[in-house]
This record gives C-alpha cells, sequence and structure tokens, in this order.
C-alpha cells in the first residue's frame, strides 16, 4: 500500500471494493443465441442461457425468469469466456518499462548466493492489480480469465515461480487455489540458456534432491533453494502441476520422464516441435499449451514448427491449450485469431474453441468451474457478432459470473476522443 | 546542376545491380472470380487475364485466346500483397545469434549501410511470406538508430543471392526512427543520444552534415565544369595544363541522405507518437526531403488529416500495442482513422515473420472496427492498405500495387473472402508465373536450410 495514502483514502478504496464483491449478481436471461456449449452437447441453435447468482442454471429452449434481465440474442453466437492463454495480465502494464513490470522473478545470485540458485516460493500473484487497463481491453474483446505467470528473464534461473489462474473482472480476489501452478524453462528458449540444457536439467534434479533431502544430506548440500523454496518444490513434487517452456522433441521426452520420476504433473508450454511426440503424451495424458502461430524455426529447438501441430496433436488425442507467445499479454485478445488459424490448418472448429475456453480450465485443475456452458458453471459468457474465431467479428456483450462487463475500455476513450468528423 | 550531380555521384548505376528475371509463364485467364483490384473497385464474376508476365484485362467473359484458364468459381483474387515494414533476411529464422544483421548498433547515424548486404535470401520466412500472397517486400534496417540505412525493396521470389530478388528500379528506402529506441540503445552506453532532445539534434546535424557535402560536390562539378571549358581554351591557344580538379572523398553516410533530400530515396520514418510525427515533418521540411510513410504510428489517428493533407502514409499494425510507453495509445480504429480523409493513405506493415503471413487477417481486423466505427470500408477499399498504398509509399505504384492492365501480373487467388481467418492464398502469381500452388506443395522446402533437417521443415 502507497505509505502517502491517507487513512480516509484507504477507507474509500477497501470500501469500494467491498461493495463490488458483495453486489449481488442480478439473474440474466440470454435468449435466442447459437450457444457454442463446449460440451458433449456441442452447439445448440436459437437456445436460452438462464444465469442465477452468478452461475449457469439452465440451457436449453424456452427458459423464462421472472425478474432477470433478458438479453435477445438473435442467433449470435454465445461462447463461454475466453481464456487468454499464459500471461502477465494485471502484473506488467508496459513491458519496457521496469517500474510497471511485476512478472519477474529477483534477480539471480542476489539471494543466498549460487548463481544457479532458483526461488520457487516465488509467487506472482501477490503483484496482481485487477485494475490493470491492459486487463480492460483484453477483457473487452472477451477474455474472461488467464493464467497470470511469472515472467522468465534473460540470466535467470531454471524454475521462475508460481502462477494462478485469475478472473478478470476486477475482483480482489481473483485466483483460484487449484490453479496454482509452478513454471520452469528448458532449452534454448530458456532465461538459463546461458547454460546447456544438460546443466539445466541437471540444476533441476539438484533442486529436487533439495526439496526431498535424504537423511545423509547436510547443510552445505543446500545450495540452490531457500528454506521456502524447499518447501513450495516438494509440494509440486507431490502431485502439483509443474509447467515446463519447452519446444524440442527430445526435451519434452526428457520432461515427462523427469515428471513420472518425481511425481509431478507435467504441463508442456511451447511445444513447437510436440506433435512428434504427438502419441507418447497422448499415452501419458500430458497437455500442451501451444502457439497455432509458429511455424518458423525460430530457434534450432523449433525446425519441425508446423501450422498443423494443432491438429496433429489434437488428432492423436493429445489435450490441447493455446497461448500467444508474442506479446501474449497485451494481445492475449489475439488468441482467437490464432485458434482460427489452427482451424484453418486442420484442427476441427470446435477443438478450436475447446482450445480457449474448456481445454485451459481443465488443464488448469477449473474443469469443473469455467470454460463451459452447463448448469453449474460460472456464468463467464461471451456474445459476439459472428464466428468467434473469425478476424472479422467482436465481442458484443461480455459478462463475468453473470454481470456484465464494461464495453468500453482506455482504447475504445481514446477512440472516441479522435473519432474523424462526419464529412 | 544538382540534379546533374546527383545523378552522377549518388543514383550512378546501382553498384550491386538487381540480376532479377521474371519466370517465362503462359498466358493465364483466371475466370469467374470476385476481383478487388486495388484501385478500389470490385468485380463479381470477372476474369482476369496475364500474358507475357503483365496484366492485360479485368472483366466479364474475357476470350482465353489460347490462355491457361483456371477456373476461380467462388474464390476472390486481388494482387499481389506487398509488405513495406520487413526484417526477412537480415532478422532472420532461426533467429541466432549469427542472424542479427538488422542493426547497426555501433553508431547511431549509419545511414552508410544497406540492408541488402545483410539480407539472408535462405531465410524460410520468404517461402511462409510467400503461401500468404505476399510478392514484394522492402527490408529496413531496425530502428536502434536515429538513421538506420538503405531499405531494399524485394520481389518474393526466393533466390540463391539477393540481387535476384531485388526489385528492378524500385527506389532504396531510409530507415530512420523516433523516440524510446535510438535514445534507449545509445543512453544505454552513455552516448548520444540519450533524450529525444538528443534525437532531433542527431539528426538534424546528421543532415546538416548531407548540406555541406552536397555544397561541396556542387563546388567540385563547378570546377571541373570550368576546367573543361578553360582546358578546351588552354589546348587552342597551346598552354600547359591546369590541374585537374580533385573531387572530394566520398562519404557514404552522407551521400544516402543527399539523396533522400534530391528524392531519389523514399523516407521511412519509425515513429510511434502524434507529437514526434509532427516534429519529424518539420524536420524534413527543415532539410528538404519528404517523409513517405510513418511506421508504427500507433497514434497517427490524432493526426490523420494533417498526414492526408502532406501525402504521408501511415503503416501501421492492426493491433500491436502496450510493449513500450510510445505504443500506448493504440486503438483498434487507427489505420480505418488514417486511412479516412480525402488522400489519406493507410497501410498494412508487419514488422514481423508471423504478421507478413497474414497481412489480410490484420487488414480485416482494423476495417470491420473502422465500419464498427460509423466509417464506409468495403473489402475494394480495406485491400488497398497492403496493395496500392503500400506501392505507393514504395515509389512502385507504377509497376505492382494493382491489377490495371500493363501492371506486373503479380496475382493472389484466394479460396474464399480474404479478409477471413480461414482464407488462404491457394495460387500466388508473381510476373504472371505461378511461384506457389496450395494444392501442389513443393517436395522439398525453398530453403536450404530446412533441407533434410529430420523434422522435414514442416511449417
Amino acid at each position: 500500500m502507497n505509505r502517502l495514502m491517507t487513512r480516509r483514502a484507504l477507507a474509500l478504496v477497501l470500501g469500494t471494493v467491498a461493495l463490488a464483491s458483495t453486489a449481488a449478481p442480478q439473474d440474466l436471461l440470454i435468449r435466442n443465441a447459437t450457444v457454442h456449449t463446449v460440451t458433449d452437447r456441442g452447439t445448440l441453435e436459437r437456445a436460452d442461457v438462464l444465469v442465477r447468482s452468478g452461475r449457469i442454471a439452465a440451457v436449453g429452449t424456452g427458459l423464462a425468469a421472472s425478474g432477470a434481465t433478458v438479453v435477445e440474442a438473435n442467433g449470435r453466437p454465445l461462447t463461454p469466456g475466453l481464456f487468454g492463454g499464459i500471461t502477465g495480465l494485471g502484473v506488467v502494464e508496459i513491458t519496457l518499462e521496469q517500474s510497471t513490470v511485476d512478472y519477474a522473478p529477483p534477480p539471480v545470485g542476489e539471494g543466498h548466493g549460487s548463481a544457479a540458485e532458483s526461488r520457487p516460493e516465488f509467487d506472482v500473484t501477490l503483484a496482481f492489480n485487477p485494475e490493470s487497463a491492459v486487463i480492460g481491453v483484453n477483457r473487452a474483446d472477451g477474455v474472461t480469465s488467464a493464467m497470470v505467470a511469472p515472467g522468465a528473464q534473460p540470466g535467470a534461473a531454471v524454475v521462475s515461480g508460481q502462477g494462478a489462474v485469475a478472473r478478470l473482472d476486477g475482483r480482489a480476489d481473483a485466483f483460484a487455489a487449484p490453479s496454482r501452478t509452478l513454471f520452469a524453462d528448458l532449452g534454448v528458449g530458456a532465461p538459463a540458456a546461458g547454460v546447456g540444457r544438460a546443466a539445466q536439467f541437471m540444476l533441476l534434479e539438484q533442486a529436487v534432491r533439495e526439496a526431498k533431502p535424504t537423511a545423509s544430506m547436510r547443510d552445505g548440500d543446500f545450495r540452490l533453494l531457500t528454506p521456502a523454496g524447499r518447501e513450495v518444490l516438494a509440494r509440486y513434487l507431490n502431485g502439483g502441476r509443474i509447467a515446463f517452456g519447452v519446444d524440442r522433441a527430445s526435451d519434452i521426452r526428457q520432461v515427462l520422464a523427469f515428471a513420472q520420476r518425481h511425481g509431478a504433473r507435467p504441463v508442456i508450454v511451447g511445444g513447437a516441435q510436440a506433435w512428434q511426440v504427438a502419441g507418447l503424451l497422448a499415452q501419458v495424458k500430458v497437455p500442451v499449451f501451444l502457439d497455432p502461430l509458429v511455424n518458423l524455426p525460430g530457434s534450432f529447438d523449433q525446425l519441425g514448427a508446423s501450422l498443423e501441430n494443432a491438429a496433429r496433436l489434437h488428432r492423436a488425442g493429445v489435450r490441447i491449450a493455446f497461448t500467444y507467445f508474442n506479446d501474449g499479454t497485451h494481445n492475449a485478445r489475439k488468441l482467437r485469431q490464432a485458434a482460427g488459424v489452427a482451424v484453418a490448418n486442420g484442427l476441427p472448429w470446435e477443438a478450436g474453441l475447446a482450445a480457449i475456453t474448456a481445454n485451459p480450465a481443465e488443464i488448469f485443475g477449473l474443469g469443473a468451474e469455467q470454460g463451459r456452458i452447463a448448469p453449474g458453471y460460472v456464468a463467464d459468457l461471451v456474445l459476439w457478432s459472428g464466428d468467434p474465431l473469425e478476424v472479422t467479428t467482436v465481442a458484443e456483450q461480455v459478462w463475468i459470473d453473470g454481470r456484465p462487463q464494461p464495453t468500453r475500455s482506455r482504447q475504445t476513450e481514446l477512440r472516441d476522443r479522435y473519432r474523424p468528423r462526419a464529412p | 546542376m544538382l540534379a546533374a550531380w546527383v545523378m552522377s555521384a549518388v543514383a550512378a548505376p546501382d553498384p550491386y545491380p538487381s540480376t532479377y528475371q521474371p519466370l517465362a509463364a503462359a498466358p493465364t485467364l483466371i475466370r469467374n472470380a470476385t476481383v478487388l483490384d486495388g484501385t478500389g473497385r470490385r468485380f463479381d464474376g470477372a476474369d482476369v487475364l496475364m500474358r507475357d508476365g503483365r496484366i492485360v484485362a479485368v472483366g466479364p467473359d474475357l476470350a482465353a485466346d489460347g490462355a491457361t484458364v483456371v477456373d476461380a468459381q467462388g474464390r476472390w483474387v486481388t494482387p499481389g500483397l506487398i509488405d513495406v515494414h520487413s526484417h526477412l533476411g537480415v532478422y532472420a529464422s532461426p533467429s541466432v545469434d549469427a542472424h542479427q544483421d538488422g542493426n547497426e548498433m555501433t553508431d547511431p547515424v549509419t545511414s552508410g549501410v544497406w540492408a541488402e548486404h545483410g539480407v539472408w535470401p535462405q531465410d524460410p520466412g520468404f517461402q511462409t511470406a510467400l503461401a500468404g500472397g505476399v510478392t514484394t517486400l522492402q527490408v529496413l534496417p531496425g530502428s536502434a538508430n536515429l538513421i538506420g540505412g538503405r531499405g531494399v525493396t524485394l520481389r518474393n521470389r526466393p533466390a540463391t543471392t539477393m540481387q535476384a530478388m531485388k526489385f528492378p528500379g524500385a527506389p532504396h528506402g531510409l530507415k530512420m526512427a523516433c523516440g524510446e529506441n535510438p535514445k534507449r540503445v545509445y543512453g544505454g552506453m552513455g552516448r548520444a543520444p540519450s533524450t529525444r532532445m538528443g534525437n532531433v539534434a542527431g539528426y538534424r546535424q546528421a543532415f546538416a552534415d548531407a548540406q555541406d557535402y552536397r555544397r561541396q560536390n556542387e563546388k567540385y562539378q563547378q570546377e571541373l565544369a570550368d576546367y573543361e571549358s578553360d582546358q578546351s581554351d588552354r589546348r587552342r591557344k597551346g598552354d600547359d595544363a591546369k590541374q585537374v580538379p580533385v573531387p572530394p572523398k566520398r562519404d557514404l553516410r552522407l551521400e544516402t541522405l543527399v539523396a533522400a533530400m534530391a528524392g531519389e530515396i523514399q523516407v521511412h520514418v519509425h515513429c510511434y507518437r502524434a507529437d514526434e510525427m509532427a516534429i519529424m515533418l518539420d524536420l524534413a521540411r527543415e532539410f528538404g526531403f519528404k517523409v513517405a510513410a510513418f511506421h508504427h504510428g500507433v497514434e497517427a489517428y490524432k493526426i490523420a488529416d494533417r498526414l492526408a493533407a502532406e501525402g504521408v502514409c501511415g503503416a501501421l499494425w492492426a493491433d500491436w500495442w502496450g510493449f513500450k510507453l510510445e505504443a500506448y495509445d493504440a486503438i483498434w480504429e487507427n489505420l480505418a482513422f488514417v486511412d479516412a480523409p480525402d488522400k489519406g493513405c493507410a497501410i498494412v506493415h508487419s514488422d514481423s515473420e508471423e504478421g507478413i503471413q497474414r497481412l489480410n487477417q490484420e487488414a480485416a481486423k482494423a476495417m470491420v472496427r473502422g465500419q464498427r466505427a460509423g466509417l464506409d470500408i468495403p473489402p475494394e477499399r480495406a485491400i488497398r492498405w497492403v496493395t496500392s498504398n503500400a506501392a505507393r509509399s514504395l515509389a512502385i505504384d507504377g509497376q505492382v500495387g494493382t491489377l490495371e492492365p500493363g501492371k506486373m501480373a503479380d496475382v493472389v487467388m484466394w479460396d474464399r473472402d480474404p479478409f477471413s481467418v480461414y482464407a488462404h492464398a491457394e495460387r500466388v502469381y508473381v510476373d504472371g508465373a505461378l511461384v506457389y500452388d496450395r494444392a501442389a506443395p513443393a517436395a522439398a522446402p525453398a530453403s536450404d536450410f530446412l533441407l533434410g533437417q529430420p523434422a522435414g521443415g514442416a511449417q
């Protein structure tokens, strides 16, 4: 909290927050929509969705509810709110202005000594600012939740810290506990790329030994992790979720073996060459977060990059979700275009939508809560002007927990200030 | 006098001349397509006839007259797309240390460097851009420097040498950069410029030096002319020969700036903020050059009328923003608002090996936001943002950018309305020759780099 803030101002701020989070959501009936449920029910034409107390109460035809706000969809598509991918939403405002960047773990070598140290206890969610203008811009375009992840810094450690999934309606308690995830990066894209990948795996193994020490280990054997870090890593190694940023097929195999050895549930992030090990990924049920736009060999880890990566993984039975690597924070809204590109390159349309709704929710432990339009699910919904994966479509109304979200953002304010005068 | 010197000293025959050769192409008639011709016109159910590498006609029921007929029922046809801002070849894939050839980050004014000398023709990005319908592109130096060097316009026909891709007769571009990048790069080294003040002082001193260089050369030309007429006098009189005047030492940095002031090089300025663009327009007036286009121009919409009035294009993204403070005021409607005034010139540019593969989609996003803001922007208007307007800023609009008769036959046949995420370029013609055919993927990748890689260079 800003030391200069007066007690009175503080009370006002807290008062506002309390008011916002306790206001009862209005019941809502969206009528006559093309409802993309992202469930086994598929797409329902001319269907109604009833929302009570922020949750979806019913999906069907001819629904009625007294006292509910009624929205006539006129056949327009309704989808679950979009998942923005793995982002820095709420923890970065302007990428190159360091004073606005809060996703980076502490620089290595400034803690307790070793340049190879990792800080799994680093928790980026503590820095989350639900009022960030970057969130408003993306939310106006249908992004209602996203993974807020620690940002790997050049020269940083293999393990970069923890993130979690945030709901993006400005609430203070934005994070869902089951979504907490530990992030690590390997290969040439890794911040620790200064050391080769064999050294990266060595450091990772050493960190594991410190988190799960044997009786013979002495004080001097703990060189990478703080006591808090050991505690956190031990928790993730006990069936927790670890997202590994990795592209090359051989590294993916190593990650799978590592996770199996130590009892973690891996998520592959990147996976430019994941299609080359699609069968294995399907077999061990490990999901992949990928950017469908990556089709060039940006590095020697991506020689097999392909526009068909998503389609091939899906065909093999791998659960896929999408993230946008070229500024996926400010342009998390571009994910639905990326999904469209995947569909244009062989992915079934329904799978494309699932990769930015239900699948990421599933991967981060929220599959029974969000990402689908079904009774019991949170009412995070978007009404679109057309096909939600199409570049000529815009979000016309966004709801989170059944509450209509502002259609205005900093960008629409600028637009209206400078709108050309009618000729 | 000035023009004569510029012709002799600066625009002297290109020392790295184009060896580009159009492929031999049989006449082709694309039959029954929806045609957006790049001039703002739309034809439904029209044919496009190409012969000898040129557009012959666009219209209904053209006679095949021996041409190969391509059925385009349900398809759309546009001119080949043009990207005015690419770093393909100078920041090639893979993005390894050895491929960092786009910024000569050793001095804030490096107008003597030419992007074409850093272009690696084996960049796999050329081929993926071609699959996106891009037939011409300008490769520019990066924006680390105030004056980064000359850009080169290439035909997107992957080749073994840069010269074999060089657009015959296209003028060079000059890359300049405003704002944060130069002052960050050099300020970080503890040298000028470290502020926007320093940036402008840097441009001004460079152009002032160029003015002086121009004077020296004009003086030399005068001395040479005097000497030559004097010589004939002396010869007649049988006098001893006078000493031959010595030309000033060539300065490659200043040659480029003199050529820019003479209008022989198109000036492209990386600039985000409206207020900085206004300063650059004054700078251009101070030194007598013209800005062809502001690139990135995230705030171009704030001065759209002025840009239109001064005939300056805005080469813009649909949606990039927020990565630095000068990119904070982005709006979806930027392209549409820059396009709106009479003589407005909006261009969709990529600055990205990803974006260049889908310029049509970037234009689509901007088009629909403009429409929703109440502007009348049909597809036949928006297609100009990636074709004729781009050609205009590169001063190649006499040859490419539209499907008017006589233009080079750079043509894309799309499998549907190109303003769709699902659209694919099915057939891409350069100079009337089919250089990309989605239905017949080449057996081997076009880039040597991807050849024989275990993963197959899938793309």
